[in-house]
């Protein structure tokens, strides 16, 4: 186009003009703008390279040393590793992660699908239910934990006080191992369910009109439209969501897990990056925690590339 | 329509439209979302005898609670050290991620794309796993323990400059070629031109920022441990390790974090989904 032109005027003008003169620029356009580009660039490239890009290196880096006291470092080979196989809390830990994740996964899923496609019909008010659904999440986890924990009291906690009143008996909702994992379960489908349901409420809304018109002149069901129409043309934004919520169930919660249950009782909640986190700035284990850290890294790209391959990579142009 | 939902119903009863059972469905759902959090709203104004006596409504409606939490602890100090450092990791991160958005959107240099899947791949990277590193390297930069260690590691992430990127690859060429044409500079192009039109992401970017980092806990925790410097959700923390049982004043504390978020959600809800949509959507 037009710059084009102008780029090639200034080749071919270039040469013939003298350095010295005043009213032309010493660089050439061309030039001009990589150096903008670099400039433009470069504090976020300088940022991200010192503060993601090196200490993800380091982090493997680490997990070859033994990391005592303010910096000394001991070069220790797969110490680490070997240890970390036989550290049966660190199993333990990764067990409970996976319970965790296979878990909490599909039913933030299902939950937030349910609820992007109920918030999608025009209901009468359906705004306030969007907003209603959606609050929790902008609540910090720590907020949240201090707030269940108060509601799952085992004495005097609201949760307990309804069960009584319907003649159940209460609970010691976060005094038996199990029972928190899932109230930790619990109370992040409540926190993430609606950041979910308004991703697969924008999916649902790409999804083209005319598509649910042709299914209904043929007279199809609501659960043959959605298994012909929506599943797969939501595909993508399934794909999103399986990865994202993955990835971040195996890598947060550190805050909620703090202030709710702080890893008990009886290690019932110590995650995996919990318990990454207590032997780094608990005790000081540097080297072991990025050797666990690195590990679970290695894992979460594995499932990454699982659900790519598993869901196409979120791609519905395969011609099935 | 209407055949589909008496045969759905297990029942057979007469509904007069499935929308009727959806909409109920919806304000039941509704009210489990919140009730948890006007329980704790509402608790913060009852005393002690009465925050767990299991009404919603208190009897002994108080503002001591607040008055304790604001003068027994420094709250209103966590409060500023918050919203100083949220607000700077906002302004600051804007900035940069946009400059290198347009950058990576709009101008010809060699090795772009490279460059642009570099920046994407550090997304894969969570914070939580690069934590110890990112503990090291601050300690070895001096930032342990000073507002710029709390701001500085903050700014960077990648997820600001992909969604800028995405809009500034659909904005208008002409503006700007235009500009460029009567002898503008990029920096001018950039400052008067693109930035003015990128008015809407920018602002929801910005209250997307705000939220996540004003909810900060984790870095917070390791970079600090002065006093002076606690972030409201790290003196909750502690707040509700020291005061066990006194959820009166706990729940004060956590009322008075949340409402904050609460309020700026309920002022810029359009803002916050319309940046979820777009981070789910590219």
């Amino acid at each position: 186009m037009s710059s084009v032109a102008a780029q090639q005027r200034r080749r071919t003008a270039a040469p013939a003009q003298s350095p010295a003169s005043a009213d032309t620029p010493r660089l050439s356009r061309k030039h001009r703008e990589w150096l903008a580009a670099g400039l433009f660039l470069a504090p976020d490239v300088l940022g991200l390279l010192v503060f993601v890009a090196i200490p993800m290196v380091l982090s493997i880096a680490l997990s070859f040393f033994q990391v005592s006291g303010f910096g000394s470092y001991q070069w220790i080979g797969l110490g680490n590793y070997r240890r970390m196989m036989h550290d049966p809390l660190f199993w333990d830990s990764m067990r409970i992660t996976g319970e965790y994740v296979v878990i909490l996964v599909p039913v933030l899923f299902c939950v937030s699908l349910g609820l992007g496609l109920l918030v999608k019909q025009k209901l009468p008010g359906v705004g306030v239910y969007r907003t209603a659904l959606f609050l929790p999440y902008v609540i910090s986890l720590v907020v949240v934990g201090v707030l269940w924990k108060f509601l799952l009291d085992e004495q005097t906690g609201v949760v307990n006080r309804a069960m009584r009143a319907a003649g159940f008996d209460g609970e010691s909702w976060l005094g038996s191992p199990s029972l928190a994992l899932g109230c930790v379960i619990a109370v992040m489908v409540w926190v993430m369910m609606g950041y979910y349901m308004i991703i697969f409420l924008a999916g649902l809304q790409e999804i083209p009109k005319e598509f649910y018109e042709a299914a209904k002149l043929d007279g199809a069901g609501p659960w043959t439209t959605f298994r012909t129409i929506t599943w797969p043309l939501l595909r993508p934004t399934s794909f999103f969501v399986l990865l994202m919520s993955t990835v971040a169930a195996i890598t947060g919660g550190l805050d909620l897990i703090f202030v709710l249950t702080n890893g008990g009782p009886a290690n019932g909640t110590s995650l995996a990056i919990f318990y990454i986190y207590q032997q780094a700035f608990g005790f000081g284990e540097f080297g072991y925690a990025s050797a666990m850290g690195s590990f679970l890294v290695l894992i979460m790209v594995v499932i990454s590339a699982v659900i790519f391959k598993f869901t196409r990579g979120g791609r519905f142009d395969d011609g099935e | 329509m209407a055949s589909d939902a008496l045969t759905s119903r297990a029942g057979g009863r007469r509904l007069r439209s499935p929308r009727t059972g959806l909409t109920a469905l919806a304000v039941v759902l509704s009210l489990i979302s919140i009730f948890p959090v006007l329980w704790m709203v509402t608790s913060s104004f009852k005393t002690r005898v009465t925050v767990t006596d299991g009404n919603l409504i208190p009897k002994d409606f108080t503002f001591d609670n607040f008055v304790y939490v604001f003068t027994e602890v420094p709250f209103g100090r966590y409060l500023w050290n918050s919203f100083f450092v949220s607000a700077v990791i906002t302004v600051v991160a804007l900035f940069f991620h946009s400059m290198a958005a347009y950058a990576l959107a709009r101008l010809r240099f060699p090795g772009r794309e490279k460059l642009f899947g570099a920046i994407f791949a550090t997304l894969l990277v969570t914070a939580p796993v690069v934590l110890i590193p990112l503990f090291l390297v601050a300690r070895e930069l001096g930032l342990l323990n000073s507002y710029a260690g709390l701001i500085i590691p903050a700014v960077f992430n990648a997820f600001g400059v992909f969604l800028l990127r995405q809009f500034y690859l659909g904005l208008p060429r002409e503006l700007e070629e235009a500009a460029i044409v009567d002898g503008c500079g990029h920096w001018r192009v950039y400052w008067n031109i693109v930035l003015p039109m990128s008015r809407p992401i920018l602002s929801a970017l910005a209250i997307f920022f705000f939220l996540a980092n004003w909810n900060a806990f984790v870095w917070p925790l390791v970079a600090t441990n002065d006093q002076s410097l606690t972030v409201v959700q790290l003196g909750i923390a502690s707040f509700q390790n020291q005061y066990t049982s006194n959820w009166n004043y706990i729940l004060a504390a956590a009322t008075v974090a949340a409402l904050p978020m609460l309020a700026l959600f309920f002022v810029f809800q359009r803002q916050i989904v319309e940046s979820i949509k777009t981070s789910g959507l590219k």
